[in-house]
């Protein structure tokens, strides 16, 4: 066990934990956090998704000890109620999953495409999902969220 | 019904933040409370009274407590709509509790996308009732008779003088809003009526509209709790080790290693089941790891894969049915001048659902347990978990609560009997989420399907007979109703031996169009388990059932009847269909696809590698229909396809909610897509081989195509209808039918492949 610093959605943590514990389990066992969601523990869904320094890693496989001290935000930490962020807005708009359980990949990976590329053509975007999962076939909605975000973020900007 | 002690799953969150939920418990707070309501002979329960289906609070927000679940396709906010609907209050004031067998009726859970279709009727006529009662109540009160008063928005008014109201909150809080209701059928067909009259539906405003779902935005707002999310005190976390194979027998095992492991608390054991529990998941999932367990070489149960259809056709039947006997099939085929045959194959297929089984079990061996699961049949769980803790019904309390989308009996209900046997053995409450390989390799299946199709022709290109023989494991090798002790990959491996399954069969005109042709001969045979128990591959409710493997075939034959006759395959489908709504999704799919009215194949390929076609495939299912057309694009070298576009029209009758349909029609397409050309369990002669994402591939985002077209054809004249499965049926058929379209080579097996595509290529084609 070594004590860590997690800075999570703009709070820190100093927790006891082993240090190859992956990330997923100590947001959602020590600080008891609902999101990101166990999907596979192998780096192939993208469910258990965060972003650390603004790029979306998977937490299932991320030893806790490689996120110390970053900036890790969650999907609850990326916009409020009254104060969604204009990727969940799109999202909410499009209505935009069956069950959701995948959401936390394409929301928080949408976020960090967009960031770097505000304007991804179709190919581009398909190779950002690429990696995603979404077993009940939401892409259709899913992508006119990203379309819909781009241009509401290409607008207030 | 004032004395209500049992909370809403939303009043747990609202109220409790963190009992069930959060994380700042307060401990023994509420959760005594919810347990002590089980406890208690519950009116609520049954259904025989208005007040055990709706209650209305003082502040005027409704209550309505229904067996059904909410599983990703939007109902939750279908039934909430009907309620305020005849109820007359806004929507946002209705609350739906779900799934909670101790304040919910049995309505058979979630299963046949009969949701809507059956489960909103009883809800219809208890808010009507509930109406009744109200304007009654109110007539007293404000002195005048029911027929001159108004309701708007919970509010009762004259309507000759409005400033003489009434809400129904206060009418509620003064008045008894209870009354008996007359009940009929059980599980999907409960029902019951009481004195008021549903409306007509021309009058509906809140029916119909697209309403945003109830649950996405706090879903994206990371707001929304899963099972994934209940939180117990004292609860632990465990792991169950599954056989290295078929027919492996435990032998022993060694947990010195797994004792070291920090946080480790306890092994289970018993017969053949063998877990372990501890402090937190990482823990659990280590120690697993750790735990050193020693089986007996596993069966040799399956064939080699490459031989499985053969089994299939060979293998003597378990049971045979014959479905169809119209004229004399075998006589005209016999003598017929012409003759078309073909066999189609479909593998077995996984839920692989996007997170893998959930459940937290506290089981009180002398008092009540409870246990929180997404399994989509929360009464039948309750059922099948007495049975396996020898208990009466009333000592279990089965707590639905959302998991990943589980379209069927996915193994959710044997990941909460692996939470039952753990929680039971240590006596804490004990949270259980299965691995990935857990989920993809020993989830139960969606069964593998061969169906052969032969037809006669004329000499002027009638089809004069046709015959169907499908060769299928059962759809319930693996009781979909888990109901009983013997149901559950668990409880079998205490050594309980499975005996729910059922012989379910694929059948001609049930799981494909009933297409009219003067002589007609089905017969389905069913193909017996390769183990009867413990297995990998037992089969069960997957996504409709058979109808995606058995519409594959008939829906592509029917391309091949019409090919054969150079008929354009949309004119030969309504030539043989006697159905007029049958009829209109496919003038609508093809009015809306710009469908070029010709034979298949393309007579203008182009020359270069990719080629581009479109086929279509029609789905009847229980009263909806719907016209699947697919575009795509082949490359005739690699043999790789892309679907470009889908065109689907839809009717299911009545529609409740048009946006919250189309987003299940669209995840239906691209689904189903998946299914027909990437998904297909590997196995070996003892184990499932697809264990994870890499080797139980599926759709992904560059399989997308760039366009959907969802054409919704609504009959308000009709009531509504099923939505959750139809369009999944006649997809991959769609699929393979563009493919031949587009090159000529027809594909009888699925998953549609580049290299059975490519091999389908090579092959000599018949005219």
């Amino acid at each position: 066990m070594s004590r860590t610093l997690l800075k999570v959605n703009g709070q820190s943590h100093t927790i006891d934990v082993e240090p190859d514990c992956p990330l997923l389990y100590v947001l959602r066992d020590n600080l008891v956090m609902n999101n990101p969601r166990f999907g596979c523990g192998l780096g192939q869904c993208g469910a258990c998704t965060v972003l650390i320094d603004n790029r979306a890693v998977r937490s299932c496989t991320l030893p806790v000890s490689a996120a110390a001290g970053k900036e890790i935000v969650t999907l609850e930490g990326l916009g409020t109620e009254g104060n969604p962020h204009p990727v969940q807005k799109a999202f909410i708009q499009e209505q935009a999953f069956q069950c959701g359980y995948c959401l936390n990949g394409w929301v928080l990976t949408a976020k960090a495409l967009l960031d770097k590329n505000p304007h991804p053509s179709h190919d581009e975007m398909r190779t950002a999902f690429e990696s995603l999962i979404c077993r009940c076939g939401s892409h259709v909605r899913i992508f006119a969220a990203v379309r819909q975000a781009a241009e509401q973020m290409k607008r207030s900007a | 019904m004032a004395s209500k002690t049992v909370l809403s799953r939303r009043e747990f969150v609202k109220d409790t933040g963190g009992l069930l939920f959060g994380f700042s418990l307060a401990e023994g707070a509420v959760l005594p409370q919810v347990l002590t309501a089980a406890t208690e002979s519950n009116p609520a329960a049954s259904p025989n009274r208005l007040e055990a289906w709706l209650h209305i609070d003082r502040d005027g927000s409704v209550h309505v407590f229904t067996g059904k679940a909410e599983i990703g396709m939007g109902v939750e906010t279908g039934l909430t709509q009907i309620v305020a609907e005849e109820l007359d209050v806004p929507f946002s004031r209705v609350v739906l509790v779900m799934g909670d067998t101790s304040n919910t009726a049995d309505q058979g859970g979630v299963g046949g996308s009969t949701s809507i279709a059956m489960g909103s009727k009883p809800l219809r006529n208890v808010a009507a009732t509930a109406r009744a009662l109200l304007v009654r109540l109110a007539a007293k009160n404000l002195g005048a008779s029911p027929d001159e008063l108004q309701v708007r928005e919970g509010v009762v008014s004259v309507k000759a003088d409005p400033s003489r109201k009434i809400s129904y909150a206060d009418l509620a809080a003064s008045g008894d809003l209870d009354e008996a209701l007359k009940v009929s059928g059980e599980g999907f067909a409960l029902n019951v009526e009481g004195l008021g009259k549903p409306k007509d539906p021309s009058s509906y405003t809140v029916v119909g509209q697209p309403i945003p779902r109830v649950d996405i935005a706090p879903k994206i707002l990371g707001k929304w709790q899963y099972v994934t999310d209940v939180r117990v005190p004292g609860m632990l976390h465990g792991r169950v080790i599954r056989p290295a194979g078929v027919g492996a027998k435990l032998m022993g095992f060694d947990d010195s290693a797994a004792k070291k492991i920090p946080g480790y608390v306890q092994t289970v054991n018993k017969g053949d089941f063998v877990g372990l529990v501890a402090e937190n998941e990482w823990a659990a999932v280590r120690a697993a790891k750790a735990l050193r367990v020693t089986w007996s070489a596993p069966q040799q149960a399956f064939p080699e894969q490459k031989d499985l259809y053969q089994h299939m056709r060979s293998a003597a039947p378990k049971a045979t049915k014959e479905t169809v006997k119209k004229g004399d099939a075998a006589g005209v085929l016999a003598s017929a001048t012409k003759k078309v045959q073909a066999s189609y194959e479909v593998p077995f297929q996984s839920h692989a659902t996007m997170g893998p089984g959930c459940a937290v079990a506290d089981i009180h061996t002398d008092g009540v347990s409870t246990i929180w699961s997404g399994g989509q049949k929360p009464h039948a769980l309750q059922k099948g978990f007495a049975e396996l803790l020898d208990v009466p019904r009333d000592k279990v309390r089965v707590i639905w609560v959302e998991d990943a989308g589980s379209y069927g009996r996915p193994g959710f209900e044997d990941t909460a009997a692996d939470a039952v046997l753990l929680s039971q053995a240590v006596g804490k409450p004990v949270r259980v989420q299965w691995s990935r390989a857990d989920m993809t390799a020993w989830g139960s299946k969606g069964p593998a399907v061969v169906c052969e199709l032969a037809a006669a022709i004329d000499e002027h290109g009638e089809i004069t007979a046709v015959e169907f023989t499908s060769h299928a494991f059962s759809g319930g090798e693996i009781m979909f109703v888990p109901a009983s002790k013997d149901n559950y990959l668990g409880a079998q491996l205490t050594g309980i031996p499975n005996k729910s399954g059922v012989d379910e069969f694929a059948q001609w005109g049930v799981q494909a169009p009933p297409y009219v042709f003067p002589n007609v001969h089905a017969v389905s045979h069913i193909v017996p388990a390769f183990y009867d128990s413990i297995s990998p591959l037992r089969t069960t409710h997957l996504r409709d059932p058979e109808g995606p493997q058995t519409s594959f075939a008939v829906e592509s034959f029917m391309d091949e009847l019409a090919a054969t006759t150079a008929t354009d395959p949309i004119e030969f489908r309504l030539r043989h269909l006697d159905n007029p709504r049958a009829k209109a999704v496919l003038a609508a799919a093809a009015e809306k696809a710009g469908w070029e009215r010709r034979s298949s194949p393309n007579p203008n390929k182009s020359a270069g590698d990719v080629v581009t076609g479109r086929g279509v495939g029609l789905s009847t299912r229980g009263g909806t229909y719907v016209g699947t057309i697919a575009e795509v694009e082949v490359n005739r070298r690699t043999g790789a396809a892309r679907v470009t576009r889908f065109v689907c029209t839809h009717d299911c009758g009545l529609i409740i909610n048009p946006e919250a349909l189309r987003g299940t029609i669209a995840a239906n397409l691209i689904q189903s897509m998946s299914r027909g050309m990437k998904e297909e369990v590997t196995f070996d002669r003892s184990n499932v081989t697809s264990v994870d994402w890499a080797t139980y591939p599926v759709a992904r985002a560059h399989d997308i195509p760039t366009q959907v077209d969802i054409v919704l054809l609504n009959h308000p004249e009709l009531p509504p209808n099923g939505a959750g499965e139809p369009s999944s049926r006649a997809t991959a058929a769609a699929i393979a039918n563009a493919i031949f379209d587009a090159t000529g080579a027809r594909v009888r097996q699925t998953p549609l492949t580049p290299a059975r595509i490519k091999a389908a290529l090579s092959e000599p084609q018949r005219a």
